[in-house]
């Protein structure tokens, strides 16, 4: 019974917030991702492997170089950091907002890679009978791309919001540890075993694995479903 | 009239060479683009759509579709293209795919009864047979009347039976609608009874250009010339 209680009378506030920026950097990387992972897929350019590195850089990055680097060009001190300071007030690190900015790098490969080999796997020909039929590239990305790599789409969606769920070093680093501005549950988790709560921890873990065990789990069920009725 | 004066190099799988193509078309001609692989025929209709850019000039009813270091998008030519492998939107049914090209219903009905698909109008096009789904993508062609409507090998992955049948419905609406027509085709048979010019392409340069019966006639001579 105590535990039930533990269970009620715990501050979920650092979930919310984990939530709350996962939802805000997918919707944010799936607009900028769209036009970048669109001109992967078409193009033949030599700049191309140069931007599909850039892109992957995040997946090898320890993230305390990524985070470092964000805190250096976010920071007040720098000219970018300056520049939102004074314009619009907009304080880039250890806030909400910086969390998000970073996030957005942090999270740019798990969004751009599906959505470009998804429009790879697309027939060319579709695509061009679509510019044949008079319709802009705008208007064939979102009728006819878009809708034939929905696998592929959600894919991108589910495991960038499920990755930023996830991250932990380049918050740390960036937005520190302010209760409901950055307090992220990773980082919230981080101190309650610092300070040896290990109960509350184990709940917070607990938590988070069984999300992200269902999130992952609706993915391949998804996933195996169109597979079954002949989409992929 | 369509005039076509265009150069284009070509990297093949025989190495390199030249697309050197002079033509005229007059309207309502239907003309068969015939050739060995490699010569250059799908990189002529290609440009001819505005799918790949060449040097020249392509003049369509004194519209420039090339010229002047310009290339008019596929999306203003008023063409219609049917491709080898059909291409058909696969997010969409048999209507819808017809409606996305130009949401004129009433002639989309018209189309899908000339070729007997209207019964299949809300079918999804990925359960569709090969020939089905070469009729959608004729019916699709013809949505927007286009001036010019061009075929990759229409023909080429259906079975005889299905081939005859589909050759009767793209010339009854080659004729109901009045287009120009390019095929590019392997097939003597069909080019022989669908067109009224044939073009043999090889090299990428248009070695021989007649009437069907004059065109078999001289190749015939020449494989009995080469025979003896």
């Amino acid at each position: 019974m105590q535990e039930i209680l533990n269970v009620i009378s715990l501050d979920f506030a650092p979930f919310i917030l984990s939530f709350k920026l996962a939802a805000v950097t997918t919707v944010i990387l799936f607009i900028l991702s769209l036009p970048l992972a669109w001109y992967l897929s078409q193009s033949n350019s030599r700049t191309k492997p140069f931007l599909e590195a850039v892109t992957a850089l995040p997946i090898v990055l320890p993230p305390s170089v990524l985070g470092f680097y964000i805190l250096v060009v976010l920071s007040p001190n720098s000219a970018v950091g300056a520049f939102f300071e004074d314009l619009f007030g907009v304080k880039l690190v250890f806030s909400f907002t910086g969390l998000v900015v970073a996030s957005c790098f942090y999270s740019l490969p798990f969004m751009v890679q599906p959505l470009q080999s998804g429009f790879e796997s697309l027939n060319k020909h579709m695509l061009e009978a679509s510019y044949l039929a008079g319709k802009s590239k705008l208007q064939t990305v979102v009728k006819v791309a878009l809708p034939n790599i929905k696998p592929s789409l959600i894919t991108a969606l589910i495991i960038t919001f499920a990755h930023t769920v996830g991250e932990f070093g380049v918050v740390l680093m960036v937005g520190g540890s302010i209760p409901g501005e950055t307090k992220v549950a990773s980082v919230a988790i981080y101190e309650m075993v610092e300070v040896m709560e290990y109960g509350t921890a184990h709940i917070y873990s607990a938590f988070m694995v069984l999300i992200s065990f269902i999130v992952l789990l609706s993915v391949y069920i998804f996933n195996h479903s169109q597979r079954k009725i002949g989409v992929l | 009239m369509i005039q076509i004066e265009i150069h284009k190099k070509l990297h093949g799988a025989h190495g390199d060479m030249d697309l050197d193509v002079n033509l005229e078309i007059q309207k309502g001609e239907f003309i068969a683009l015939m050739g060995e692989s490699g010569s250059g025929k799908t990189t002529l209709l290609r440009v001819l759509a505005g799918l790949e850019n060449a040097e020249g000039d392509i003049a369509v009813e004194d519209v420039l579709w090339l010229g002047n270091r310009k290339m008019l998008p596929p999306q203003q030519r008023e063409i219609g293209f049917i491709f080898q492998d059909y291409a058909l939107f696969e997010n969409m049914n048999v209507e819808e795919n017809l409606l996305f090209v130009n949401d004129d219903k009433a002639l989309a009905q018209r189309l899908l009864q000339m070729t007997e698909l209207r019964r299949l109008s809300h079918r999804n096009v990925k359960g569709l047979s090969g020939g089905q789904k070469q009729r959608v993508s004729l019916c699709r062609a013809m949505m927007k009347q286009p001036k010019l409507l061009l075929m990759d090998e229409p023909l080429s992955a259906l079975d005889p039976a299905m081939r005859s049948k589909l050759q009767d419905e793209i010339l009854k609406l080659h004729k109901t609608f009045g287009t120009t027509t390019i095929m590019v085709s392997h097939d003597a048979d069909a080019s022989y009874y669908l067109s009224d010019r044939i073009l043999v392409l090889d090299h990428g340069k248009i070695i021989a250009d007649g009437r069907p019966q004059e065109i078999f006639v001289k190749t015939s001579k020449e494989i009995y010339t080469l025979s003896r």
